[in-house]
C-alpha cells in the first residue's frame, strides 16, 4: 500500500512533480553528456600517450626507474616472459634498450637518446613506422637507424649519411660506432625530434656491450580498462628482481592534468546537482506542507509514523527514479552518436593536442560509471532530500495536524 | 461494566496572558453500547475532551482508562497501536485519503492491522453497503457528495472493530438529509451491533438521537444525563 500509495501522492500535482522530474532529467542528461565527454578525452589522451612510447605497463629491473643507467637494465629470463604472455589480456610484448649517447657530424655533436628496439613489435605497439618522413623504417638486425628530424637538422644529416654515436656502455664500457640513417622521424613532440634515434635492439645491444640486456619490457592491454587486472596479476606473479609499473606511475604529469580536469568537471557536475537537490527538496517541502493535516489523519487511525515516513521517502525516491531513467534514455542516443562519430577540434586547440602527440578529437566513453555515478548521486541526493519528510514525520503533533 | 473511565482529566494550554484550562478535572464513564453526545458551546472544551480520550492530545493530569490500559502512559508508538486496534474515529472534515478510493479508505485500516486481503476485501463491502455506498466503492473522495465522505467514514472507522467510535461534530459540514440518512446509520449501528458512539455535537438532531447527553463549560460537566 506504501508504494501505491507513494505513486499517487506523487501524481497529485501533475505539473509540479514534472517540473520536478525535468530539473532531474535535465541535469542527468548534461552529467552525463559531461562525464562521458571527458572520460572520454581522458582515455584517449591515456591511449595516445601509451601507444606512443610508454605502454601500459612496463617490467623492469628494480633499480631501473630511479636510476636508468644500462647497469640497471636487465637480462629477461624465458620465466619472465612467460609469467607476462600467460596474461590472457595482454596483447603486446616487446623490449627496449634505452640509454644516451653523444650523436655526431663533422665538427657538431649532440646529446641523444638512443633507443634500441624490436622493429616489427615496436610498430605494433607505437605505430613508430608511421612517424618516418623521410627515408625507410628499419628491420630486425638492420645497422641503421631512424633519427629524429630536429636532432637530423642540426647535425645537418640526412638519409643515406652516417650518424657516428658515442657514448657509455655497460659497465662503463666505451661505446662507439657508425651508423647509416635509414630515415627520419617527424613526432608531433618537437622535443623526441630533438633526441630520437633508434636502432634495433640487438644493434643497441652490441653497441652498448650490453649483450641480452634490455630496459624494460613493454605491455600492452586490449582495453585500458583491463589495464588495473592485468597490472594487479603481473604484480602478483613478478617479485624482485624485477618492478611491474603501470602508466600512471609512469606519467604522473599525465596523471595530474587527468585529475585536475576531471576536478573542474566535477565542481560543475556538482553545482548542477545542488540546483536540482534545492529543486527537489522545495517540491518536498511543499508536499509535506500541504498534507500535513492529511499525515496527522494518518498517524490518528493508526499508522506508524515509521511507516508514513516510508510513503514520504517513496515519493522523493520516485522522482529521482523517473528522472534517472528519463536522463538516461536523453544522454544514451546522443552518446553513442557521439561514440560513433567524435568531435573533431580545429584550430589553436587542434594544433596543441597534435603537438603532444594526442589526436586531436572529443572523443566520448560508453563506461557504465558514467551512468551508474549519476544514478548514485540522484539516489544520494534524493536520500538527503527525504530526510526533511522524516523529520517532518518524526516530529509530527497529531492534535496539532489535524488542526492544519 | 465501563469501557472508558476518565480520571481527574485536566489540559492547560499556555494562554498569551493566562493558562487557558480547556478541560479541568473531568471524571466520567462510559459504557459498552452507550450513543453519547458531548455537547456546549464553541470553547466548552468538548474536542479537547475527546482528543484526550481518542489518545491525540495529552492531557496535563488525569488518567484515561481504556479496558484497564491507562492510555497516556504507553509510548508513542504503542499507543499509536493502540487506537489502531480500539479507537475509530470520524472527523468533522473527513479527512478521507483523497488518492484512495472510498473501498481502499476503508480498506487502509485493516491493511495497517494486517488482516488477510479476503477479510480486507468482505468487510469493506459489507460495511460500505451497510452505510449505503455499496455502489460507490472506487470512487475517489472528491467523487463523492459531503455526506457520501462522511459515510465511508464512519465505514472507515468501523473497519478496524474498534471497541467505540469517537466521533468529532460529524454532521457540522452536512445538509439536514445527509446528516439524517448518517445519524440513522450509526443509530442502527449502535443498536444493532452494541457498538459504542460518543459524539461532540452542537447539532440538535444529534442531541435528539443521543440517549446519552453530556453538557460541558469550560471545560468542567456541567450535567450528564440518560435518557
Amino acid at each position: 500500500m506504501n508504494i501505491i500509495l507513494a505513486w499517487r501522492n506523487l501524481w497529485r500535482n501533475k505539473r509540479r512533480t514534472l517540473i520536478t522530474v525535468a530539473s532531474v532529467f535535465f541535469g542527468v542528461l548534461l552529467s552525463t553528456i559531461i562525464s562521458s565527454m571527458q572520460e572520454g578525452s581522458y582515455s584517449s589522451m591515456v591511449d595516445n600517450v601509451v601507444k606512443f612510447y610508454s605502454g601500459y605497463i612496463q617490467v623492469q629491473n628494480e633499480e631501473y626507474w630511479d636510476n636508468k643507467t644500462l647497469n640497471n637494465s636487465m637480462e629477461p629470463s624465458q620465466v619472465l616472459l612467460d609469467q607476462v604472455t600467460s596474461v590472457k589480456e595482454v596483447t603486446h610484448v616487446t623490449s627496449r634498450l634505452e640509454s644516451f649517447a653523444l650523436a655526431s657530424s663533422h665538427t657538431i655533436t649532440k646529446g641523444a637518446m638512443v633507443s634500441g628496439v624490436v622493429p616489427d613489435k615496436e610498430n605494433e605497439i607505437t605505430q613508430l613506422k608511421k612517424w618516418v618522413v623521410e627515408g625507410s623504417f628499419f628491420s630486425e638486425n638492420d645497422q641503421g637507424v631512424l633519427v629524429g628530424s630536429e636532432l637530423a637538422k642540426y647535425l645537418k644529416m640526412g638519409v643515406g649519411d652516417t650518424l657516428v654515436l658515442l657514448g657509455s656502455g655497460y659497465h662503463g664500457v666505451s661505446a662507439a660506432g657508425k651508423f647509416p640513417i635509414r630515415g627520419i622521424l617527424n613526432f608531433p613532440n618537437p622535443e623526441l625530434n630533438k633526441q630520437s634515434v633508434y636502432m634495433d635492439l640487438k644493434v643497441c645491444q652490441e653497441f652498448f656491450s650490453a649483450d641480452n640486456l634490455v630496459s624494460s619490457l613493454i605491455v600492452m592491454v586490449k582495453d585500458q580498462y583491463d589495464m588495473p587486472a592485468v597490472f594487479k596479476k603481473l604484480k602478483a606473479k613478478i617479485s624482485a628482481p624485477y618492478a611491474v609499473l603501470s602508466w600512471d606511475e609512469m606519467q604522473p604529469e599525465l596523471v595530474q592534468l587527468i585529475d585536475s580536469d576531471r576536478a573542474g568537471g566535477q565542481v560543475m557536475i556538482a553545482v548542477l546537482y545542488i540546483l536540482i537537490g534545492f529543486g527537489i527538496f522545495s517540491t518536498i517541502m511543499m508536499l509535506v506542507a500541504e498534507r500535513t493535516r492529511e499525515m496527522g489523519v494518518m498517524v490518528a487511525i493508526g499508522m506508524q509514523k515509521s511507516k508514513l515516513a516510508i510513503t514520504m521517502f517513496l515519493e522523493t525516491v520516485y522522482i529521482g527514479i523517473i528522472g534517472v531513467l528519463a536522463g538516461f534514455a536523453g544522454s544514451i542516443p546522443i552518446i553513442i552518436y557521439f561514440y560513433n562519430n567524435p568531435i573533431s577540434l580545429q584550430g589553436g586547440a587542434a594544433a596543441a593536442m597534435t603537438e603532444m602527440g594526442i589526436e586531436p578529437y572529443m572523443y566520448f566513453t560508453l563506461q557504465p560509471s558514467v551512468f551508474y555515478r549519476q544514478a548514485i548521486i540522484v539516489f544520494a541526493i534524493t536520500s538527503v532530500v527525504a530526510l526533511y519528510p522524516l523529520f517532518m514525520s518524526a516530529k509530527l503533533k497529531v492534535n496539532q495536524a489535524l488542526k492544519a | 461494566m465501563s469501557i472508558i473511565k476518565v480520571n481527574k482529566l485536566s489540559k492547560i494550554y499556555d494562554g498569551a496572558e493566562i493558562p487557558v484550562r480547556a478541560v479541568d478535572g473531568v471524571d466520567l464513564a462510559f459504557e459498552q453500547g452507550e450513543f453519547t453526545a458531548v455537547v456546549g458551546p464553541s470553547g466548552s472544551g468538548k474536542t479537547t475532551f475527546l482528543n484526550a480520550v481518542g489518545g491525540l492530545d495529552r492531557p496535563t493530569s488525569g488518567e484515561v482508562i481504556i479496558d484497564d490500559v491507562d492510555i497516556w502512559q504507553l509510548s508513542g508508538r504503542k499507543l499509536i497501536d493502540f487506537r489502531l486496534h480500539n479507537i475509530g474515529f470520524v472527523f468533522q472534515a473527513y479527512n478521507l485519503i483523497p488518492v484512495m478510493t472510498a473501498k481502499e479508505n476503508v480498506e487502509f485500516i485493516m491493511e495497517l492491522q494486517g488482516r488477510s486481503k479476503e477479510e480486507r476485501f468482505d468487510r469493506t463491502k459489507s460495511l460500505l453497503e451497510a452505510v449505503g455506498l455499496g455502489e460507490r466503492l472506487n470512487s475517489r473522495p472528491n467523487k463523492l457528495s459531503g455526506g457520501q465522505q462522511q459515510r465511508v467514514a464512519v465505514a472507515r472507522a468501523l473497519a478496524s472493530k474498534p471497541k467505540f467510535i469517537l466521533a468529532d461534530e460529524p454532521t457540522a459540514n452536512l445538509d439536514s438529509k445527509s446528516t439524517e440518512t448518517l445519524l440513522d446509520i450509526m443509530e442502527t449501528l449502535n443498536k444493532e451491533e452494541n457498538i459504542t458512539f460518543i459524539f461532540s455535537t452542537h447539532d440538535a438532531r444529534v442531541m435528539k438521537k443521543a440517549r446519552r447527553i453530556v453538557t460541558m463549560e469550560d471545560g468542567k460537566i456541567l450535567s450528564d444525563e440518560r435518557k
